[in-house]
């Protein structure tokens, strides 16, 4: 064991004064973790670096990486175990015991260069996103590009008396404000804060999107199926030979068919493609067969991208993959590549299409119905989610809604987390085809 | 007895041809290193394009035995793999139990030995019962789920099957593996990468017109030729599901049928319904384009 800590090496590690004047900030609330992981008898007082450490960790906790107490424990123990001559050996001693995941490294390797590495884009930081409350007033820093969720990690939480979002009609609009220099062809998804991500998260967590499990071909033992289980039942008798023994059963299991997904991210659709691309990545990795495609002049195939399971790494693919980002749209053109080069690949077993989108075609609906009808035609149910929907004047003059209609199962509205929940509590019901033409419509 | 397997690409070409198979270069460049390196063909194409017919054909030139395991949705291992004799298990049960006596030790033993086990295609693939390892072909495996495909990984890695009661059986030598996918939903990466992946596209019209003339050799010269002209520039239209190399061969015998020896508009829209399978597509085929590609084919064919 390392008792003895290098001065050097100590004072590199040192935090940023920035970070400490933040960490005075939190010591109420942190003081007493500080206090029991410093004061516990199997570690040498090491002083500044073990504080250093709890406030790294909890820096990453902020993140949204699952670190607990046991692991600040462990980050100690490794720290101390590893020494702090060499500062790659500390970054792996603790990231060993920080990241459990692969996508969760990312996230560690920025927050440990920005905590352990450079005081000054820190200290920059600090100024440049809290301006008002460490008192400096001017220009905001122009340099780091950091990802705004650690850097908000490292700062001190929100006020309490700002205003929280437990109204239940949370208009989408002013939630999620956008500045119009997000109109740009590749967008900055990384100026999303963690309150932002947080909020979304939590809804996100419980909206499950709770598909009607089909029946499938497949059978599980149980004591009440309807097919004998021979092999069991073999079994069964080979143990009581000579006397009568009870049949084994089988049922078949039921399983949530494929979802596949069509979002539309036009100019029009575009205050809702932020909001709806983390609800897109939370169902995507919550479960197997959803597949993402994005649309808005050209038809974008995002499930891989999506699949990384850190919504920032994921949103930053997506970005990179699809270049048509708050452009024209082309409903009818887009739907009709889907029928033909991915209908086939992906809507077999019985998939469930949701399409989102607002129905305001650039070309006036040509040639739309006849590419709604094969895609209704090709699905075992079609749900059109339309933010529109939420005015209650709604009606559908526009060309393009009115070609779309008639062949949709259901039409939802999608402007707000509420109508996200409704959404999960429509899917759950049973199917009922909409008659041709009359879908059912919920405002 | 089996053939041994080509030495060199020319051969598997020479192979395929002898058996009426006109493949073109990379695709005999790929069964013969699935030959060479012992791993499986993974073939993906429309439907229509001969995946299944390689495995065919391999099995005919090789002279081995085809073992076809048909997907579908669901399918599990009873029906893919192995099943016990239950019927067999039952009256052997009965038996002994008649004869008095019975050690039920030994009893649950014996009713659980290969005696009773019924071989299902990938069983019987790895343990054929004539010794001589056959070609496995898997077809359509998109049409099965993905427990199945996570099932077939230590078949493919391994060729190794485990039955609980008897233990891991082994192939003494492994089969030739063909599998084949129409593409209805994606493979498992980790299933493609146990394979050699080959994309059977559409052939060029030389390839096509070969195969017309070796399996339909009834059809006359010209109009052979009008005909393969004729679906390759279907197949340049903006179709939803282009017709394949067997929508063309069906077309041929039809026309053949017909007694036909030269195409016309109207004999075309007649039959569309052999080369089209979408009402779609038929309806896009209108008169006028029918008149057109058949001028501009009857003109190609000569060329060809």
């Amino acid at each position: 064991m390392t008792r003895d800590v290098p001065p050097r090496a100590s004072l590199r590690a040192a935090p940023p004064e920035g970070a400490e004047r933040f960490g005075a900030a939190r010591q109420r609330s942190s003081g007493i973790e500080t206090a029991r992981l410093t004061g516990a008898p199997m570690l040498a007082p090491k002083g500044r670096l073990a504080e250093n450490v709890v406030h790294f960790v909890r820096v990453l906790r902020a993140a949204g990486l699952p670190v607990g107490p046991a692991r600040t424990l462990a980050a100690l123990e490794a720290v101390e175990a590893v020494g702090l001559a060499n500062r790659e050996d500390f970054r792996a001693a603790l990231a060993a015991v920080l990241v459990s995941r692969h996508e969760q490294l990312p996230v560690f390797e920025m927050a440990f260069d920005l905590f352990w590495r450079n005081p000054k884009l820190l200290e920059k930081l600090i100024a440049s996103l809290l301006p008002t409350v460490f008192g400096r007033g001017g220009e905001p820093a122009p340099e780091p590009e950091l990802p705004a969720r650690i850097a908000q990690a490292m700062l001190p939480p929100a006020q309490p008396d700002l205003p929280r979002e437990d109204d239940d009609e949370i208009e989408l609009d002013a939630a999620f404000t956008m500045s119009p220099r997000e109109i740009l062809q590749h967008k900055d998804f990384e100026t999303m804060t963690v309150e932002e991500l947080d909020s979304v998260r939590v809804l996100l967590r419980n909206l499950r999107l709770p598909l009607p499990e089909l029946p499938i071909r497949r059978t599980t033992p149980s004591a009440r199926g309807h097919r004998v289980d021979l092999r069991a039942t073999m079994r069964r008798a080979t143990g009581a030979a000579g006397s009568l023994s009870p049949l084994a059963w089988r049922r078949r299991q039921r399983r949530t068919p494929p979802l596949v997904v069509l979002c539309d991210i036009s100019g029009s659709m575009d205050r809702y493609a932020r909001m709806l691309l983390h609800f897109l990545h939370a169902i995507t990795n919550d479960r197997d067969r959803v597949h993402v495609l994005l649309f808005g002049t050209r038809l974008t195939n995002i499930t891989r991208h999506l699949k990384h399971r850190d919504v920032d790494v994921a949103l930053a693919r997506v970005t990179t993959a699809v270049s048509d980002w708050a452009g024209g749209t082309r409903i009818g053109a887009c739907i009709e590549e889907f029928n033909r080069r991915w209908s086939r690949r992906l809507l077999g077993q019985n998939a469930i299409v949701l399409l989102i989108s607002d129905g305001l075609d650039a070309e006036g609906g040509a040639g739309l119905a006849a590419q709604m009808e094969r895609l209704h035609k090709s699905c075992r149910r079609l749900v059109w989610l339309n933010p529109l929907l939420r005015y209650d004047g709604f009606e559908a003059r526009p060309a393009g809604i009115k070609a779309m209609l008639p062949h949709v199962d259901d039409f939802l509205p999608v402007h707000n987390l509420e109508s996200l929940t409704q959404l999960a509590a429509a899917l759950e019901q049973p199917h009922t085809r909409g008659r041709m033409g009359v879908p059912r419509v919920v405002h | 007895m089996s053939v041994s397997i080509p030495a060199d690409v020319d051969a598997v070409l020479a192979l395929l041809d002898g058996h009426d198979y006109v493949a073109d270069r990379r695709l005999a460049t790929s069964v013969f290193l699935a030959l060479k390196m012992g791993r499986p063909l993974f073939l993906e194409g429309e439907a229509g394009v001969g995946k299944t017919e390689i495995a065919k054909v391999l099995s005919a030139a090789l002279q081995r035995k085809l073992v076809r395991l048909q997907c579908y949705e669901g399918l599990d291992v009873a029906s893919a793999v192995y099943e016990w004799n239950y019927p067999r298990q039952m009256i052997e049960i009965r038996l002994a139990e008649s004869a008095g006596n019975v050690d039920r030790a030994a009893l649950s033993h014996d009713i659980f030995t290969e005696r009773f086990l019924l071989k299902r295609p990938l069983l019987e693939a790895l343990a054929p019962d004539d010794g001589i390892a056959p070609v496995l072909l898997i077809d359509e495996l998109d049409r099965t789920d993905e427990p199945f495909e996570a099932y077939l990984l230590e078949v493919l890695a391994e060729y190794q099957i485990t039955v609980p009661e008897l233990g891991p059986i082994r192939a003494a030598t492994p089969p030739v593996v063909v599998i084949t996918s129409n593409r209805t939903r994606e493979i498992h990466d980790a299933i493609k990468r146990r394979c050699l992946y080959h994309w059977v596209g559409f052939p060029d019209a030389l390839r096509e017109l070969a195969i017309v003339r070796r399996k339909c050799p009834q059809a006359p010269e010209s109009l052979a030729r009008a005909i393969v002209a004729f679906t390759q520039r279907l197949r340049a239209m903006d179709l939803f599901k282009a017709p394949g190399i067997a929508e063309t061969l069906d077309w041929a015998e039809a026309l053949v049928a017909l007694d036909r020896v030269a195409l016309d508009p109207q004999t075309v829209a007649d039959t569309a319904g052999v080369l089209l399978k979408y009402q779609d597509d038929i309806g896009a085929l209108t008169p006028d384009v029918a008149a057109r590609l058949v001028a501009e084919a009857q003109e190609e064919g000569i060329r060809l």
